[in-house]
């Protein structure tokens, strides 16, 4: 049966198709026909942010809290320059996002008409396809598609650029079944050769390390649940990018906590140390590796990732498996039960307690004395009070994103929303917006510091309206405290525009928005005020006053390998030489 | 019209060279990209140069099956292994790409480029020109009194060649498809 409706109702109708439930947007002059049809149906609830990065940034929550895609309406011009961000955010942390746009008619395109931009040309780099829907009979099959391609493979931001004119205009439905996905289908089983030689390197290894990263939760809970089971199975130390933490839980006990710049002592020193690396699901981002040429110079290096462009482009595989995660572990414990179940324990019982003297170093070690809170401390209240909770945590960018990182604990993915590749300031606010929609009643908290949290402030517009009971933890240290540590580590100590002046008082904020203000600066009151946080039942801006000039402690410089980490009682002044200062 | 001035021995016209300081061999490698014909696949393709630094040395794009809408991209780029095989594996996960062939690793290729030089002057020259031409086996498409147009067919060798050959007598002006390349042989 052929359905015929407008452009506009095969939106609504392809939305409802694809399972979404939510979308996040903001309407203008050509996205009206779109918002006609929303306002006619109650399927899909619309909710209203106050600017469309933070749309996107709250599909980007949502999406990543569920697994599902995230879908964000925005209008034309500078509603889809204002996405662009988002998007490429979503694109380098592989978010399965749709962005719909709208455009001026098909016959005014070039006209440079009001409100028009070249769309699809300025979001070409930033998505993983795009789309200019011209024709209303093809309309729903590229919508279709475009939830095929944000999901399948490795996940990222599409777009679907929509024309007034293709709104208005009646065409032909296309099911979701009905539609064409042929166009894209990445190869997900791994090669099972690679596999068998990676089991056999497991066998032998002496030092294996697994390295996890965004990929695993990606690949969903199933992935997640067999990481697990191999990491239990064979007593191998695991350590997890900044967006892989929650794949294995951080009780665990062959956790080895994060890696990379601000990773774990431990964690980088089995990394640089190890004799197998088994890289599931992380790209081998500069953040991670340090200086390249020193990057674990004695390791056999295993490199499982659903994107062959990820294989060698950084670091050179000794055993490139292309797949997803989820088959290629099935596959793997499959392979290594078969072959016996068999790893070199002796071997590894040493390597462990190698690692256990690395733990002894305690490079997480603060002391929290006086009258003043350090920012380690708020986040160890934070992790001790609200850890038993159903709990999701977002972050923006900067100091406290490190420190949530290293001092909260997770134990299942899909709990921890942050920015990793692009480091957007602004995105933690909107993204626990999107997260706290999908879970209205679990705990959500944006770990912030006080100059992203700016960023991105009116969304406050957003939780109140809904009544999304998102909770700000605001670090406020009255700085750009990680510009401020690197000026002082690599520029002389001149803190060049890196603090935060003229700052709102946040409790008077928080009152003129309707939410709830909590202002604490004693270390004796922070229980007493994160538990007034947490069982406020709506909207709280906690405005934590930390210590202003707190370092983030380990720290491998740029330009430096693992094993040269900076640890907090060391002297940091210039440890950083010329060539690592050209690095960011 | 002044001569152009084509380097001597060159095949190179690079319209990006970012990356000057890579340390290993860089190869020169031939690519043929199959795609969709669909508005701005084109400018995903050399958007993904553009963006990631790699570089054109040629490129030639054209349908060449209308039925299925397929359009054949040649691509004459340049590398190290490791950045060509980046550019293969970065092409390949384009949505619109069908396929991505390396002529110069997958077993011998025919590369054909087409020009057409004008090349101006009377006398010994010209004559000298003509001669040239009918060596290398060129046709005059168009001439006046005091000028030819040759077409050329050939590998970017050939054309170079030629055009080194033109240049003392009185090449004016030279424009170039790029290069179009088959495997050679029955698949």
């Amino acid at each position: 049966m052929t359905r015929q409706m407008t452009g506009a109702k095969m939106v609504v109708q392809a939305l409802k198709d694809q399972g979404v439930d939510t979308v996040f947007g903001y309407p203008g002059g050509a996205v009206l026909p779109i918002y006609d049809e929303i306002f006619q149906q109650n399927d899909i609830r619309h909710i209203l942010v106050r600017h469309e990065q933070g749309a996107v940034h709250a599909a980007e929550g949502y999406a990543r809290s569920t697994g599902k895609v995230g879908v964000a309406l925005v209008t034309s011009g500078p509603g889809a320059t204002n996405a662009v961000t988002g998007l490429t955010d979503a694109l380098l942390d592989s978010i399965p996002i749709v962005v719909l746009t709208g455009q001026v008619p098909t016959f005014m395109i070039g006209s440079d008409a009001f409100q028009e931009a070249d769309t699809v040309g300025i979001t070409r780099p930033c998505t993983k396809h795009n789309w200019l829907a011209k024709d209303t009979d093809t309309l729903a099959e590229t919508l279709h598609q475009a939830f095929h391609v944000a999901q399948s493979g490795r996940p990222g931001p599409v777009l679907v650029d929509i024309p007034k004119d293709v709104q208005f205009a009646n065409g032909t439905y296309t099911a979701p079944e009905k539609s064409d996905t042929t166009i894209y289908q990445p190869e997900t089983k791994g090669d099972i050769t690679a596999i068998n030689e990676l089991v056999e390197a497991m066998e032998k290894a002496e030092r294996p390390v697994f390295y996890t990263g965004g990929g695993v939760i990606n690949s969903g809970p199933k992935a997640s649940a067999l990481l697990r089971e191999l990491v239990e199975a064979t007593g191998i130390p695991i350590t997890s990018t900044l967006m892989g933490l929650g794949a294995y839980p951080a009780s665990g006990e062959n956790w080895l906590g994060m890696l990379g710049m601000h990773g774990l002592y431990e964690a980088n020193m089995a990394m640089h140390d190890c004799d197998l690396m088994i890289n599931i699901g992380a790209r081998f981002d500069d953040r991670i590796t340090g200086l390249i040429s020193a990057f674990s110079p004695n390791s056999i290096k295993a490199h499982i990732d659903i994107d062959p462009s990820s294989i060698n482009k950084v670091i050179k595989a000794d055993i490139p498996i292309v797949g997803d995660v989820e088959s290629v572990l099935t596959d793997i414990l499959k392979v290594w039960k078969a072959r016996g179940r068999t790893v070199n324990r002796d071997a590894i019982a040493n390597w462990q307690s190698q690692i256990s003297d690395w733990r002894k170093v305690e490079c997480l070690k603060y002391v929290q004395e006086g009258k003043i809170i350090k920012p380690q401390y708020a986040l160890s209240r934070l992790e001790a009070l609200t850890k038993e909770h159903d709990r999701y945590i977002t972050t923006e960018v900067g100091q406290h994103q490190m420190w949530a990182a290293q001092y909260l604990g997770f134990e299942d993915p899909n709990r921890w929303m942050t920015s990793g590749g692009l480091g957007t300031m602004g995105y933690g606010f909107p993204a626990s917006i999107g997260a706290q929609v999908a879970h209205p009643d679990s705990l959500v908290i944006n770990v912030a510091g006080e100059a992203s949290w700016l960023m991105n402030m009116q969304e406050m517009g957003t939780a109140i309206q809904f009544r999304l009971p998102v909770k700000q933890f605001i670090l406020n240290n009255e700085r750009l405290g990680m510009v401020r540590q690197w000026q002082e580590l690599l520029h002389g100590e001149r803190y060049s525009h890196s603090w935060s002046e003229a700052l709102p008082d946040f409790v008077k904020l928080a009152e003129a928005f309707g939410a709830k203000g909590i202002i604490c600066s004693d270390p004796d009151d922070l229980d007493d005020a994160i538990m007034e946080m947490i069982t406020y039942d709506g909207p709280v801006i906690f405005d934590c006053l930390v210590e202003k000039h707190e370092n983030c402690f380990p720290m491998i410089p740029s330009g430096k390998p693992h094993n040269e980490m900076l640890l907090g009682e060391a002297s940091t002044q210039g440890v950083i030489q010329a060539g690592g200062a050209v690095m960011v | 019209m002044a001569a152009l001035k084509i380097k001597k021995g060159s095949t190179s016209h690079s319209a990006y060279n970012l990356r000057p300081n890579f340390s290993d061999e860089v190869e020169t490698h031939t690519l043929a990209v199959l795609v969709d014909n669909e508005p701005g696949v084109l400018a995903r393709v050399i958007g993904l140069f553009a963006g990631r630094g790699y570089n054109i040395e040629s490129l030639t794009v054209a349908e060449v099956d209308h039925t299925g809408h397929l359009s054949r991209i040649t691509v004459v780029t340049t590398g190290t292994p490791q950045v060509i095989e980046q550019i293969k594996a970065q092409l390949g996960r384009i949505v619109p790409v069908h396929a991505v062939h390396d002529l110069t690793v997958e077993g011998a290729s025919v590369e054909r480029e087409l020009a057409l030089f004008k090349v101006s002057g009377t006398g010994d020259k010209r004559v000298e020109a003509l001669r040239l031409a009918d060596i290398f086996r060129a046709n005059a498409v168009d001439s006046t009194l005091e000028s030819f147009v040759f077409e050329l067919t050939g590998t970017p060798g050939k054309i170079d060649a030629f055009a080194d050959l033109m240049r003392p007598l009185g090449l004016v002006e030279v424009a170039r498809t790029g290069v179009a390349a088959l495997s050679r042989g029955s698949e």
